[in-house]
């Protein structure tokens, strides 16, 4: 699978991203934000990170990257984009996902196991987790707090683009469970079309045993498989 | 021609911010119902007709300095 994955000043995530696709057996390429061309890859990563230090707002300015014009284009005709925290902002300042993300609830950066629920496995992100399940995969951020509005939110309900819900241990998605006031207790959505995924929390940090669990495995094999069948 | 611009949160969504420092304010002794925080920025443009800058200015306002899902925004011209 030719994966790429997009490296912006002030990304620090880029190399997890990398290590984590090579523990699959993958060999993706950086990206430089100043390229104008995706051209060629079956899936692009916006990777975790503080892209242009945050300011203004942020993925505001990471948005106006060279490469992004590309990577909308790459997003509208149905090639994979996975944006993991900072890659999450990211597209939903370039409106490829719908909402915003605002400072946590509790103003604190918050960097921590968290468990979340698969609210939807019928993607090409999921397909290896069962529905329903309830995985456990480490957050790190201050700005996570998901927002939308209700007619929004309704379409992510009705359309089944919740991906991830924030949840307790036992798998409920209540106020308790939700670690930073992400409205319906949202952790990841998916685009209409099932294309365009973006979530906060880090799978690429548990893909192998020794950094404390192997949960976010899942998707990557869930990736490979979506590829394969397709190829 | 100068532009002084204000972005704010929207009414409808929470200010966390906001509230820790209107509860430090309170916490003081002052008399404060609530507190909101925003942004001013300072834009100077390379525009004469003040038309044209403002239409520039909205633009601007609309595509970068304020998310229009979650921020409204305000501008001055001067000069």
């Amino acid at each position: 699978m030719k994966i790429g994955i997009v490296r912006f000043p002030g990304s620090n995530c880029d190399i997890d991203c990398l290590e984590a696709w090579r523990v699959m057996g993958e060999e993706p390429k950086l990206i430089w934000h100043q390229e104008t061309s995706v051209q060629g890859f079956d899936l692009i990563v916006l990777p975790g990170g503080f892209s242009y230090g945050d300011y203004l707002r942020t993925g505001a300015i990471a948005r106006f990257s060279p490469i992004m014009n590309d990577v909308i284009r790459f997003a509208k005709e149905g090639g994979l984009v996975w944006g993991i925290c900072n890659g999450f902002q990211i597209l939903t300042e370039c409106g490829l996902l719908p909402g915003a993300l605002l400072r946590n609830a509790g103003l604190h950066f918050i960097c921590s196991p968290q468990y979340l629920r698969v609210e939807n496995n019928k993607l090409a992100f999921t397909n290896c987790y069962e529905q329903g399940q309830v995985i456990q995969i480490p957050i790190s951020h201050g700005e996570g707090n998901y927002t939308i509005d209700d007619d929004g939110l309704k379409a992510l309900q009705d359309n089944g683009q919740i991906v991830f819900r924030y949840v307790t241990p036992e798998g409920e998605a209540s106020a308790e469970g939700n670690p930073n006031g992400s409205r319906d207790n949202i952790a990841g959505i998916v685009n209409k079309k099932g294309n365009v995924l973006g979530m906060m929390p880090h799978p690429e940090r548990v893909v192998e045993e020794i950094t404390g669990g192997v949960d976010g495995k899942g998707m990557f094999l869930s990736i490979l498989k979506a590829w394969e069948g397709r190829v | 021609m100068k532009a002084k611009v204000i972005v704010t949160l929207k009414k409808s969504i929470l200010d966390p911010q906001g509230s820790a420092v209107e509860r430090s304010l309170k916490t003081m002794g002052y008399p404060v119902d609530s507190v909101r925080i925003g942004k001013f920025m300072e834009v100077t443009l390379a525009e004469a007709n003040k038309a044209k800058a403002e239409e520039v200015m909205d633009e601007i306002c609309r595509k970068l300095l304020a998310n229009p899902v979650i921020e409204d925004y305000f501008f001055e011209l001067e000069g």
